[in-house]
């Protein structure tokens, strides 16, 4: 199973930091989520992109989780040597984080 | 305050996300929007420093050039439509040469019309000034004070809020064209102009935010961009959304009816949360916006209804944004064929690299990606190896002629490299200066914007 199955997500930038949108598919993924997809979790997800840290809000209202990774983007959009360099990709990657069956996810 | 003042609901469509956006998608909504008020985005984090260089090279530019194209080809809905008021940014830098081609083209399509233009948000020549009174302008993620930039600072403009376009519909205005304004701005001035909102009434400009804030990227909040996106219908002609308000803050997402596209709770919910920090605080010029407050309901066939928006006191100060001069860029690229195709690329690096460093032009920053690999995001998409890869070089220097000389090698490579290069046939790549990014904030008590009234 991977992320896709259990929630959508959407990436932008503001400056050199990126931010993720994760909107659980149903409330149970939801409560589930918030245990799992945790700010280290995302942080050690993208280590090899170097984010300074990495912090989390919480939307529960559209079930959502805010992921914000500062200094992710290598200078941001001017000034960064990436192709990526507004992390567009970013949500599309974490969508295919793999969810192993020991974290029981929800159905 | 204006005529439509009674008014309980207005329409409020978005027909353009950023510069580069659809050319049509503003006159397709225009026609089948029945809006009250249309908005035209421009202004990018960036845009503004790509128009102080327009600027530079001619006094009379520095201004978003696509509207008047789409001006003109909206003059003529803009006959049947009468009441129909429109609100852009494109104003940029220049928004006074922008507001004078916009009535030479209203003029010629013998149409009587009230222009506003809103000044103000530019406070480059003031920096110094500013600066000696105390103002920091301290970068607002490393806290650097501005002096290490200043002597190549290209813009510098507070995004200016809702009040001036208000001003400006109150003189009458149909067409308020503006600098650096927050996004979200162009949708909470219409509706506090027609509702008569007090600037104190906290929810109702949090909802009329959150409202601009879902329209403001255009088709993003209409099946643009979606995760699930096979199962958006008809994104070749796909709506840009409206925004239905009403005066006690309930507001629903839609799009035109005969539009493709689709706006569901899944592609508000999204877009709710694209490039925000925390979203129970959205910070603006008139508000802090609560995007946890808010209730979502699907509407039949197609929309969302958005309520009990709540909002704080907005804060003391305007967000700045910066452009300073940092050095040059340039990319190239080169397809690489085979089996063995990553091998290849790489090795076309190191050959760049190692005659760049044989000819003294060696760039300070250096960036290899093999397109097709996974190298989009290094160490996080699995590495594969495919038949073909589109090598990527990036070099960054403050000394333009090592750049200059890096665009230079690329070519080489069809006949020194190894075998099967192709995809070479664009030329030699752009060499760009780059601006870098300079967030801060000023007290909103420095800066007094001003409205300048055309007629036609």
């Amino acid at each position: 199973m991977r992320l896709y199955n259990l929630a959508l997500a959407r990436s932008g930038d503001k400056g050199n930091h990126a931010n993720i949108g994760v909107l659980a598919r149903s409330p149970e993924i939801y409560a589930w989520l918030k245990d799992f997809l945790t700010a280290a979790r995302v942080e050690d997800y993208f280590r090899s992109l170097r984010p300074s840290r990495v912090e989390r809000y919480e939307a529960p209202n559209i079930w959502g989780l805010n992921f914000v990774l500062y200094d992710v983007l290598a200078g941001g959009a001017a000034r960064s040597l990436r192709l990526d360099s507004q992390g567009k990709s970013l949500a599309c990657a974490l969508l295919e984080m793999e969810i192993p069956q020991s974290a029981k996810p929800p159905h | 305050m204006g005529v439509a003042v009674n008014r309980e609901r207005i329409r409020v469509g978005n027909g353009c996300g950023f510069w580069g956006d659809q050319p049509d998608a503003p006159i397709l909504l225009a026609q089948h929007g029945r809006l009250d008020f249309l908005t035209l985005e421009y202004l990018a984090e960036l845009t503004m420093s790509i128009l102080a260089q327009q600027r530079q090279r001619d006094p009379q530019l520095g201004y978003a050039t696509d509207f008047l194209d789409v001006l003109e080809r909206l003059c003529p809905l803009w006959r049947d439509q009468p009441n129909l008021r429109i609100i852009t940014n494109a104003g940029g830098l220049n928004a006074i040469s922008c507001a004078e081609r916009a009535c030479e083209i209203v003029r010629r399509h013998h149409l009587r019309k009230r222009i506003a233009i809103v000044v103000g948000d530019d406070i480059q020549p003031r920096l110094q000034e500013l600066l000696a009174s105390g103002h920091s302008l301290a970068h607002l993620d490393t806290g650097q004070p501005l002096e290490t930039v200043i002597d190549r600072v290209v813009c510098a403009n507070v995004y200016l809020g809702a009040q001036p376009i208000v001003a400006a519909l109150d003189q009458g205005a149909e067409l308020v064209i503006t600098g650096r304004v927050a996004d979200a701005s162009l949708t909470v001035a219409p509706a506090i102009w027609t509702f008569g909102w007090s600037w104190t009434d906290w929810d109702k400009l949090a909802a009329a935010t959150i409202a601009g804030h879902l329209i403001e990227c255009g088709a993003q909040v209409t099946g643009g961009l979606f995760s699930d996106w096979t199962s958006v219908p008809d994104l070749a002609n796909v709506g840009y959304p409206i925004a239905e308000l009403e005066w006690d803050g309930t507001f629903r997402i839609l799009r035109p009816e005969s539009s493709g596209g689709m706006v569901t709770i899944n592609t508000v919910r999204e877009q709710l949360l694209y490039e925000v920090g925390d979203p129970s605080a959205y910070i603006t010029p008139e508000v802090i916006a609560d995007f946890t407050s808010v209730t979502l309901r699907a509407l039949e066939p197609d929309g969302v209804e958005v309520r009990a928006a709540q909002g704080k006191p907005a804060t003391e100060t305007y967000k700045v944004s910066i452009a300073y001069k940092d050095g040059y860029i340039c990319s190239g690229q080169v397809v690489l064929t085979g089996h063995d195709a990553a091998d290849k690329a790489r090795l076309c690096a190191d050959i760049v690299r190692s005659r760049l460093h044989r000819a003294g032009y060696e760039p300070q920053e250096y960036n290899v990606e093999l397109l097709g690999t996974g190298d989009t995001l290094p160490g996080i998409w699995p590495r594969t190896r495919p038949p073909e890869v589109v090598l990527r070089l990036t070099a960054w220097d403050p000394r333009r002629p090592v750049i200059e000389r890096f665009a230079r090698e690329i070519a080489p490579l069809v006949t020194s490299g190894p075998s099967g290069v192709c995809g070479y046939a664009t030329g030699r790549p752009v060499v760009r200066e780059v601006f870098a990014y300079w967030p801060a904030l000023l007290d909103k008590s420095t800066i007094k914007p001003e409205i300048h009234m055309l007629s036609t």
